[in-house]
């Protein structure tokens, strides 16, 4: 109790003053609580402010030089905006962000077939452990595994994929990641085939928590499984929908992984990312400055989805 | 929904349909297995051989483990690695939990938002000033540098902090009435109570830091320090062509996993569901 009315006190100040020894009492119990929450949130607030807080602050800054990391300190140059122009003027760079709008369209497709997927293994199928592994596989694998299987699995002139391609009437089958207009499209696919396994664990949850006795109502009613879906899934699931998209959104932002291992943002830049020119810019260029101005650029983009996630939050979440 | 008392040919039909398109998400991992098992030359024949002619597991397996690229090695790295990020993260984020959901002091509003910022920064943004931090503090191409890099996630505190705000106050208050501080508090009752919690974060952490590529990549140089994505990775550019000792090597790096997740599969799935449900 004494405690709590303490805790109370530091928030807003009780209409009864205390009598004085109590309130002694409470000063250093509140004093306690201080210490021992600092004590409790100062090893991940330290480990925070070095490895994220100092370093995107330095990123900012950085982004406003022209620095080569090889000559030191004293090669740093300091030249305002010009970093920034630059990006607007530089072709892979605008490829690099155009491929990252692209890539947006495979987070519609693959959570229109985890929801499709999830309400079938949650409701019309036997062995639903069975299918919650399958599909989950390939979010537990390793990503350069997975990576390695693929590309040889899409190899143009000899991998399974065209063989069989080519067995079923295709003469001409694509080249896949070697060809500059298929490559993007082929680790989208291979980026849709990973992530259904975690989007469908999260829409199963989802589905599991609307009330059994809305369907039966529903059913009462006589309303088909269609009418069911859109009027009770659907919206049901609205908020799930809603937080999977945001999150994918920003994941297709963070790509990297698959495009250093499979394409190296090749063939001729189809590929190219924002993560991964960013990469190549500070870490094959040594462009530590233009580097920078690019991780703000990418900073801005995931903070501005944030930032319209709450505002749509609202609108699109209905119930 | 159907009730089930007897067989449903349906709910039968659509196993068949789902099992049908469950094997286009097992497929590649069943021929990463056969391939491995192959020799060489028998590796793109067509139609695929998914049944080995010439079996050459032992030969395989044993290039990969003990031959130029000792992926035993990998492994060992790989396992201290995940091990002491996933024990640091774990006890680092529970530990900040507790002081966010239950010890009651003004700043930790504050500084709990200041937490809940830095979960908006990408962690790509941060990668080039890390690593110059990381060269002028003598953590680069060290395991304790990769380990830090991955220890401080706030993703475990925002979890544990959810659990924590389940456990009633009236424990807490009860065994400070006894004399008990904080930290005995959190030791005797927070912790055991959250304990299933922080048992399926520690599996989800050290998944992903199995998996991770990017941070091994940028934060170490020497090729004995590798990490399993990562000699995976220069295996594969080495070995150009052996596509059966590749697959080896990939059936090598996702078994642990595999092992973890079907061992630890309900908390790993309860997991991300309770953390794609609340956000």
């Amino acid at each position: 109790m004494m405690v709590q009315q303490a805790a109370a006190s530091g928030k807003s100040k009780p209409s009864v003053p205390a009598p004085p020894a109590a309130s002694k009492r409470k000063k250093s119990l509140q004093r306690g609580e201080t210490i021992a929450g600092f004590l409790f949130v100062s090893p991940m607030l330290l480990g925070v402010s070095i490895l994220v807080l100092l370093p995107i602050l330095a990123t900012f800054v950085l982004s406003f030089a022209d620095w080569n990391f090889v000559a030191g300190w004293d090669g740093i140059a300091w030249i305002g905006f010009d970093n920034f122009k630059g990006l607007l003027d530089d072709p892979l760079f605008l490829k690099s962000v155009r491929n990252n709008l692209i890539f947006l369209l495979s987070v519609p497709i693959y959570l229109i077939i985890s929801m499709v997927l999830a309400i079938l293994i949650d409701r019309y199928v036997y062995l639903k452990g069975y299918f919650k592994v399958a599909y989950f596989m390939p979010y537990i694998s390793n990503i350069v595994a997975v990576a390695v299987v693929w590309q040889v699995l899409f190899q143009p002139s000899y991998g399974p994929i065209n063989e069989m391609l080519k067995a079923i009437g295709f003469s001409n089958p694509p080249k896949w990641i070697a060809d500059p207009n298929y490559a993007l499209y082929s680790i989208m696919m291979i980026s849709v085939w990973i992530s259904i396994g975690f989007n469908m664990v999260v829409y199963i949850a989802g589905l599991q928590s609307i009330p059994r006795d809305l369907y039966e109502a529903a059913d009462i009613d006589g309303a088909g499984a269609l009418t069911k879906f859109r009027r009770i899934t659907f919206p049901m699931l609205s908020p799930t929908t809603f937080f999977l998209m945001i999150t994918g959104i920003i994941s297709t932002f963070k790509i990297f992984d698959v495009i250093a291992v499979m394409t190296q943002g090749g063939p001729i830049g189809s590929t190219s990312m924002m993560v991964w020119y960013l990469y190549d810019q500070a870490f094959t260029n040594l462009k530590i400055g233009y580097a920078s101005s690019v991780s703000a650029v990418l900073f801005l983009f995931v903070l501005l989805i944030t930032i319209g996630q709450w505002g749509l939050q609202k609108k699109w979440v209905n119930y | 929904m159907v009730t089930q008392t007897k067989f449903d040919w349906r709910r039968g039909l659509v196993t068949v349909f789902m099992f049908a398109l469950s094997i286009l998400f097992l497929l590649p991992f069943v021929w990463m297995l056969v391939t491995s098992f192959k020799l060489e030359t028998e590796v793109f024949t067509y139609p695929i051989q998914w049944i080995p002619k010439h079996w050459r597991i032992v030969e395989n397996y044993k290039e990969v483990w003990f031959g130029d690229y000792p992926f035993y090695r990998y492994y060992w790295n790989s396992i201290k690695v995940g091990l002491a990020t996933t024990l640091i993260s774990c006890f680092v984020s529970s530990l900040a939990a507790y002081g966010f959901s239950k010890v009651q002091f003004k700043a930790g509003k504050y500084l709990f938002m200041i937490v809940l910022a830095t979960y908006m920064v990408p962690g790509q943004a941060t990668l080039v000033p890390q690593f110059i931090l990381y060269r002028n503090i003598g953590l680069f191409d060290s395991h304790i540098g990769l380990i830090l890099i991955g220890s401080f996630s706030v993703l475990g505190t925002f979890m544990l902090r959810q659990f924590f705000m389940g456990v009633h106050q009236e424990f807490i208050e009860s065994a400070k009435i006894d004399g008990a501080g904080h930290f005995r508090i959190f030791w005797r009752i927070g912790f055991p109570l959250v304990k299933p919690a922080v048992a399926t974060y520690a599996i989800l952490r050290f998944i992903w830091t199995w998996n991770d590529y990017q941070n091994p990549l940028i934060f170490l140089r020497s090729d004995k320090l590798f990490t399993l994505t990562l000699a995976m990775q220069k295996f594969t550019s080495m070995s150009g062509e052996f596509y059966s000792l590749i697959m080896a090597a990939a059936v090598s790096a996702i078994l642990p996993l595999f092992i973890v997740f079907v061992i630890g599969q309900k908390s790993v799935i309860e997991g991300i569901a309770l953390g794609g449900v609340k956000g």
